[in-house]
């Protein structure tokens, strides 16, 4: 996207079949800085940035779901984080954070270099924050929106708290859930090009770093800022489509609606409407 | 049994919802708290599993006192019915069944084999056992709500207006079904419900409450009806107290009399021979009563034909030998021909009675009734007692 708007007022915007040709030259996937290698950077920080993302956000919208308490916190804190702007933050933590993280570490089969790790850390704590609100609220509305009949009756008939929330709340928030994180996926992979404006990380931003530099070349230029943003692209997409059906393994079907085809064949809505909700969801 | 001693709860800000109650609900029978919105029978309920703590007094579960002890383990004891069921919507009817087994460590095999056994007493077909809460009506999730509560075999069952959000047909069903239920396990219950009729059908006592938390009355259904404490209670009783409460007054030996019958299939000539007052009874082949045909009706030329259901009146109710005063009198005044068919236990036609029959039976009984009324008002004279000392019951003291 920022490739394009870069351009928008070049006198000299080269024609897009060229993005084709870089696209299916088999050297600019493959080589030692082809588009396979910066995937799987990307990747790998956007992963470890949702699950650490989850693993704090998820248990704290389940418990303040759960008691009422702090359902202010969960608001404000989520409304502040989204307002925060994450390539000024990267920058704020890169300049102020990685002086003073001395672990000259490598990040095996990611990045080679010696002291990336000093890096990586403020990138991965913007993309956190960038992860937890609609993991946090979503989690948070899910449980809200359990039926208190269902809530009563879990606490009535004897359980716990915890396995109200394990038994009960979590699983009838999983739609909601699964919803936010899926945003959050998107979000993540989305502003994970930031990662390559810190030294040494790369990722698929990468290609629109040195792109910008370069914009004439037929090599390192407009093509290949543009065709790193398709496979940006193509990435959402297919984590997008994996999570869906993850979902769909996940959720209840008493919770989705999908019910199974009975003997009776009463109440099983057949193949087209679970075509429909796909793309409804 | 439960016991509540001088139990107050007052909430938050500063509504006191009960307001020291004092209730016995005897083991095995049904006591249900009625009275209007507001006044405390929801809470009085939700103290006894502590799902509310009371503000002070205590409440005793048989010898134990329910405030002791963690309240999961108190509630996994005690069945828990709602009003809207609250089905857990992401499992299926028989895993929300076996829930409570589940907790208290019971196999998973064990446990819906259980819950199996349980949807077919509440009433509910084995094929619904994989069916998701959504895909039942409103009355289908209440007999799960039921069965669930059910499920760990609870000596106590605490029910909130279980049956009041289904249309009055299938209300009548589950309310049915809920005394014959009750008839097998003999459960102790503590039953909430706003409507008295509901109040007056189920309760093997019923505790009348006031808003503000304290006891109206504790009676009998009978009693309630024949002699309500106050002013309040009366007035919630409401109308037609008189006759409801035959509903309660065995009808013992009604002097039947006997009537010429004719079976369907019959020669028409044959039934305008026994008609009296121009009214036949027409029965089937096991003699159960199938309606009146009026023979004045009937035109000369059709009389040539046989008897057959679409010429019978269907108006009157039968009323069996062992039934009500009530029944009686509804089966006479129903009667086209004004002749109250009695049938016997197994559905045979046994004699039939007119109102005025029911109506000298009734007197008799009313008779007595004034009688033990003259002596109570005496009683209530002489020691000055208030209304409920007359009542048989001594649930309401305080020991
Ligand atoms: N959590 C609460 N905080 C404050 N007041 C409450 C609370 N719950 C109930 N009350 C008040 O306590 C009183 C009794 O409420 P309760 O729910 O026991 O009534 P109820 O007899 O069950 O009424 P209904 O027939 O409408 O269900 C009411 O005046 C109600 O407003
Ligand atoms: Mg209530």
């Amino acid at each position: 996207m920022s490739a394009l708007a870069l351009l928008a007022d070049g006198s000299t915007r080269p024609p897009l079949s060229q993005v084709v040709v870089w696209l299916n030259d088999p050297q600019n996937w493959t080589g030692p800085n082809g588009l396979l290698f910066y995937l799987r950077q990307h990747v790998v920080y956007t992963v470890v940035a949702v699950v650490i993302a989850l693993v704090i956000a998820l248990p704290v919208g389940l418990i303040v779901g759960h008691t009422g308490r702090g359902a202010f916190l969960v608001g404000g804190l989520a409304n502040g984080l989204r307002a925060v702007p994450s390539l000024g933050l990267v920058v704020l933590l890169v300049v102020w954070l990685s002086p003073k993280i001395h672990l000259l570490q490598t990040v095996p089969g990611v990045v080679d270099h010696h002291g990336a790790l000093p890096y990586l850390i403020p990138v991965e704590i913007v993309l956190v924050l960038l992860a937890i609100p609609p993991i946090l609220t979503n989690t948070y509305a899910g449980v809200q929106n359990v039926d208190p009949a269902a809530r009563d009756a879990a606490k009535g008939m004897g359980m716990t708290g915890a396995q109200v929330i394990r038994k009960v709340e979590l699983p009838c928030a999983l739609p909601l859930i699964m919803s936010g994180l899926r945003s959050s996926v998107l979000q993540v992979i989305a502003t994970a090009t930031i990662a390559a404006f810190a030294p040494f990380l790369g990722g698929l931003g990468q290609f629109i770093v040195n792109g910008v530099q370069t914009i004439n070349d037929p090599h390192t230029g407009y093509p290949a800022m543009v065709g790193a943003g398709l496979v940006v692209a193509a990435l959402a997409l297919v984590a997008e489509v994996s999570l869906i059906i993850v979902q769909r393994y996940v959720v209840s079907r008493g919770v989705s609606g999908r019910y199974r085809k009975t003997k009776a064949g009463v109440h099983a809505p057949d193949g087209s409407v679970v075509g429909m909700e796909l793309a409804g969801v | 049994m439960i016991r509540f001693e001088s139990v107050t709860k007052k909430y938050p800000d500063g509504t006191v919802a009960v307001d020291h109650l004092d209730l016995v609900a005897p083991s095995g029978q049904i006591t249900v708290l009625v009275g209007p919105s507001g006044c405390g029978k929801t809470t009085s309920l939700r103290m006894i599993n502590r799902m509310i703590d009371p503000s002070s007094g205590r409440i005793w579960l048989d010898d134990r006192d329910t405030a002791k002890g963690r309240p999961s383990q108190l509630r996994r004891g005690i069945g828990y019915v709602i009003q809207h069921a609250g089905l857990f919507p992401h499992r299926t009817v028989i895993d929300n069944v076996a829930t409570v087994p589940l907790l208290l460590g019971t196999g998973r095999r064990e446990a819906r084999a259980q819950a199996l056994e349980l949807l077919e007493r509440v009433g509910l077909p084995a094929n619904f056992a994989d069916r998701y809460p959504a895909q039942l009506s409103g009355g289908q999730q209440q007999r799960v709500g039921v069965a669930r509560a059910l499920a760990a075999d609870p000596p106590v069952m605490l029910m909130d207006e279980p049956f009041s959000a289904v249309d009055p047909v299938v209300r009548a069903q589950l309310q049915e079904e809920f005394l014959r239920l009750q008839g097998e396990l003999g459960k102790t219950i503590v039953f909430v419900t706003h409507d008295i009729d509901e109040a007056i059908k189920l309760g093997d006592q019923v505790a009348v409450m006031r808003v503000g938390g304290t006891l109206a009355q504790l009676a009998t259904p009978a009693e309630l009806l024949s002699r309500p404490a106050d002013a309040f209670v009366a007035g919630f009783v409401g109308r037609d107290r008189g006759y409801r409460a035959l509903g309660f007054a065995e009808a013992g030996e009604l002097p039947l009399t006997d009537e010429p019958v004719v079976r369907l299939g019959e020669e028409l000539s044959t039934a305008c021979d026994r008609a009296r007052d121009g009214w036949t009874l027409v029965v089937d082949a096991e003699s159960q009563p199938q309606g009146w045909l009026g023979v004045r009706g009937l035109a000369v030329d059709a009389q040539r034909g046989s008897v057959t259901p679409e010429l019978l009146n269907l108006g009157g109710t039968l009323a069996t030998e062992s039934g009500t005063l009530r029944e009686a009198l509804d089966a006479a005044l129903s009667s086209p021909s004004g002749r109250g068919v009695i049938v016997h236990e197994g559905g045979s036609f046994a004699g039939t009675v007119t109102a005025s029959e029911v109506l000298a039976r009734i007197e008799a009984r009313a008779a007595g009734v004034r009688h033990e009324a003259e002596s109570y008002t005496a009683d209530v004279l002489a020691g000055g007692s208030t209304h409920n000392a007359g009542s048989t019951h001594n649930a309401g003291a305080a020991p």
